[in-house]
């Protein structure tokens, strides 16, 4: 095929602003809103400039966007020695220890700055019954940084009226870069609407990044932002499987739709060694909606049976055979072995499989009335069930109104789940990502942070200066929005000492304003230059709209890389074709077309998300056993394998060469 | 459950300076017909139902319709937030109502000051684990 370029002879050539800056936060979530608060409280006094850039607007982006109704990691009175077992029973043994012990001791203090900042968070009333935060404040319960005691749904999880939620924590990091601002003199170092496609590397030191370019979403024009250290936090990839949901459905991603894998590929094109990519999540939800399941698993004790009425996690013959096959993590029955279990009943036809509202509702109804008398516990199921319903108007509103559209009221009628299609991402319960260094003090193997390339920066990649957070540090699964928020902190502020430890650098790139221009506009020039060959813009043989970019990428994945079309199975065999399908998919991607900055947008995405999918499927290929049971499995190796498996997998991709070097690294236990 | 926008009640936010359901969506998928001065949604397969534009919309003109590739025809959501609280409509399709009303924040809109009350940056502790608010001393792994 002939490859295009752009030289602006069909589309116009954008406006450009350099902005150079000292510490780039890439991203607006949790993590970023994080890094804003923690980075210019250390950066102020020292003039050191902070820019933080969003593809959307800070106030709603990310995935807290909708609102939450739980934080769900939250350590209070319990030792985070505990949170490393937990997270380590639930992502099948291998996670890095250090990291996640770092964040369980560090993530209560945000989780305080938000009660601080105005998010309600429920408390426990002195008769044994919830607060919302609202009742809590008027019954002069104290905050939880005073001792407060909030309403546990689980032994991590904390009720919170999180429908601001994300509001509220981007106002603290708005303020916090107006304070920057202050200290500087910069008029502006908060940018919204501006995508950023790709890194470059510094042209003297080809190790480290010194650039970040993106294009605004609202006007023709392209930033290209120079930086002595980055902060990346892009988010992880919904998508890119084909997803159950067929046609307008399918924007009801049980994660955020809008999470397009660019946190993985920015870091990948930069070098930074990628970690655990073999990880994905299939959570079990809601059927068609993706509601939220936890608060009726573990704050209504719902139980989830087929539809014969018999609970899957204690069949003994599926019991029996996954123990025989995937062994002692089946005792723990963590969240892929359930789905595992859930799926044999699915196969053998006793499906649908129902989380069962109704009797939850009625064993609660009955406990009540007991407890309270009639009339008291009918005021106090009344409200319960209002608080059901928040759990979905706070953070899956979609799943009320299919409720509501089939006419189901949870105490009265069951409702469906279902695993969804997989998903990639490491703040979640998910652990794909990219190595990081760790903090020096918890006993790790030096080469996870004494001994790291380019110094002992917690929170720092593979690359000098680049630092990652949220869904994309790997190998730590179920920091949640709270986790995400401190580990953000913890990486802005190992990215100031970076920064003050390299005084004298100066970022420089090698490429030109106008060679940055042109890659990231080519999909312009390849649509405007064809556009009047055929009558109808949308069939044409010369590009690919980033729709159909979209749909190829998915149907590859779910059909080779094993998606929902195979019941989550794959192989070496399904692996090696579907990555020469993909192979030729990211080279028609050198013809993808735009008709409109918002297609702009989309194209770079699913450029994206096609990275984000390879290194999943080369990690996958490269781990000979099924370690994830219920997310995926190799047929040819079905089993748990610890003798030669338990370890990490990691990767680099050299874009240049377009190789990839996988390898594994020893898992060090340290908490016994 | 893709949002649309009621052609009568949209005025594409013509008395302010930025289109309200443009600005919030964290998608970009509300758009302005400038032709009409009318929003609409311009994506509807990627929307999320996170009702982020209905909730911001100034005119009440944004609705959400359940996705029809599985949601029957007829419930519908709707949210009026306000300052401190949210009040929600849940219509059923056969016409059956909830109300709800839950706290959305208990401090006014705008008024975070985040360093207040905190402690200044002690750069001599850069470098040791924790935050700049950090004055215990950090658990460590037990041997």
């Amino acid at each position: 095929m002939e490859k295009e370029t752009c030289t602006f002879s069909f589309c116009a050539k954008p406006a450009v602003e350099e902005i150079e800056t000292d510490l780039l936060l890439i991203g607006g979530g949790m993590a970023c809103c994080g890094s804003a608060f923690e980075a210019a409280r250390w950066a102020n006094p020292k003039k050191i400039k902070i820019t933080m850039v969003d593809k959307a607007a800070t106030d709603r982006s990310g995935a807290v966007a909708m609102g939450l109704s739980a934080i769900n990691t939250y350590c209070g009175e319990n030792d985070p020695a505990d949170y490393v077992k937990y997270v380590r029973n639930d992502l099948m043994g291998i996670t890095r220890e250090d990291l996640v012990y770092d964040l369980g001791r560090c993530v209560d203090d945000s989780v305080h700055l938000f009660e601080e900042w105005g998010l309600p968070i429920w408390k426990m009333g002195d008769d044994g019954f919830s607060l919302d935060g609202f009742q809590a404040k008027e019954a002069g319960k104290v905050m939880l940084k005073d001792g407060g005691k909030p309403v546990r749904s689980g032994k991590w999880q904390i009720m919170i009226n999180g429908e601001s939620y994300k509001v509220i924590v981007a106002e603290a990091a708005k303020k916090a870069l107006e304070t920057n601002r202050a200290a500087t003199g910069e008029k502006t170092n908060h940018y919204e609407r501006v995508f950023i496609v790709k890194l470059y590397h510094d042209a003297k030191d080809p190790k480290r990044v010194a650039a970040a370019a993106g294009f605004s979403v609202r006007e023709n024009k392209i930033y290209i932002f120079k930086a002595k250290v980055m902060v990346l936090a892009a988010g992880g990839a919904v998508n890119v499987f084909r997803p159950r949901s067929t046609q307008e459905g399918q924007g009801r991603a049980w994660y955020p739709v809008w999470n397009s894998g660019s946190g993985y590929a920015l870091g990948m094109q930069a070098g930074a060694e990628l970690t655990m990519m073999e990880n994905r999540f299939v959570p079990a939800r809601f059927k068609d909606g993706y509601g939220p399941v936890g608060a009726w698993f573990l704050f209504f004790k719902a139980k989830a049976t087929n539809s014969l009425g018999e609970d899957y996690c204690t069949n003994p013959e599926y019991l029996a055979e996954a123990k025989a096959k995937y062994g002692k993590y089946v005792d723990v029955l963590g969240t892929a072995i359930r789905n595992h279990l859930m799926m044999k009943d699915m196969k053998a036809g006793k499906g649908p499989i129902l989380m069962n509202t109704h009797h939850a509702m009625d064993a609660i109804n009955k406990s009540f009335a007991e407890k309270l008398g009639e009339k008291e516990g009918k005021k106090k199921v009344k409200h319960l069930e209002a608080e059901a319903w928040e759990d979905f108007l706070d953070m899956c509103i979609g799943q009320a109104g299919l409720w509501a559209s089939k006419n189901i009221e949870p105490d009265k009628t069951p409702s469906e789940i279902m695993p969804t299609e997989p998903y990639l991402l490491g703040s979640h319960a998910g652990c794909a990502g990219f190595w990081c260094c760790g903090p020096e003090d918890l006993g790790a193997p030096e080469e996870w942070n004494k001994k790291w390339p380019g110094g002992s920066y917690n929170r720092m990649s593979t690359v000098p200066g680049l630092f990652m957070c949220g869904d994309i540090c790997g190998a730590s699964g179920h920091k949640f929005s709270s986790g995400s928020h401190a580990e953000g902190r913890i990486a802005a502020k190992s990215a100031i000492a970076f920064m003050l430890d390299h005084p004298d650098y100066k970022p420089t790139i090698k490429e030109t304003v106008d060679q940055i221009s042109a890659e990231l506009y080519l999909p312009f020039e390849v649509y405007e230059k064809y556009k009047t060959y055929t009558t109808d813009t949308s069939t044409n043989p010369n590009y690919i709209k980033p729709k159909m970019l979209q749909t190829r990428l998915q149907k590859i994945a779910d059909e080779y890389f094993g998606g929902i079309g195979t019941w989550y199975m794959t192989s070496k065999t399904m692996l090696d074709e579907g990555l020469k399908q993909l192979e030729m998919l990211k080279e028609d991607t050198t013809k993808m077309a735009a008709s409109n900055l918002h297609e702009l947008m989309r194209c770079w995405e699913n450029y994206h998300r096609i990275l984000s999918v390879e290194a999943h499927a080369q990690h996958i290929l490269f781990r000979q056993e099924s370690r994830y049971p219920g997310y995926y499995y190799r047929g040819d190796f079905d089993l748990v394998d610890d003798v030669n498996w338990k370890c990490f997998v990691n990767s680099v991709y050299d874009q240049e060469k377009n190789t990839w070097i996988v390898k594994k690294v020893p898992y060090v236990e340290l908490v016994k | 459950m893709p949002s649309y926008v009621i052609t009568e009640k949209c005025d594409g936010c013509k008395a302010q300076d930025k289109t309200a359901c443009q600005y919030i969506c964290p998608n970009d998928l509300m758009a302005l017909n400038r032709d009409l001065m009318k929003a609409y949604n311009q994506e509807t397969e990627q929307c999320w139902e996170c009702y982020n534009c209905v909730k911001i919309c100034p005119q009440q003109a944004i609705e959400i319709r359940g996705y029809q590739d599985f949601n029957p025809m007829g419930g519908n959501i709707i949210p009026m937030r306000g300052t401190d609280s949210i009040m929600w409509t849940v219509k059923f399709r056969n016409g059956i109502l909830k109300r709800f009303k839950f706290p959305i924040r208990t401090t006014p809109e705008g008024s975070v000051d985040p360093y207040k009350g905190k402690p200044e940056a002690d750069f001599a502790n850069l470098k040791k684990v924790g935050f700049f608010t950090t004055t215990k001393p950090m658990p460590t792994i037990k041997k």
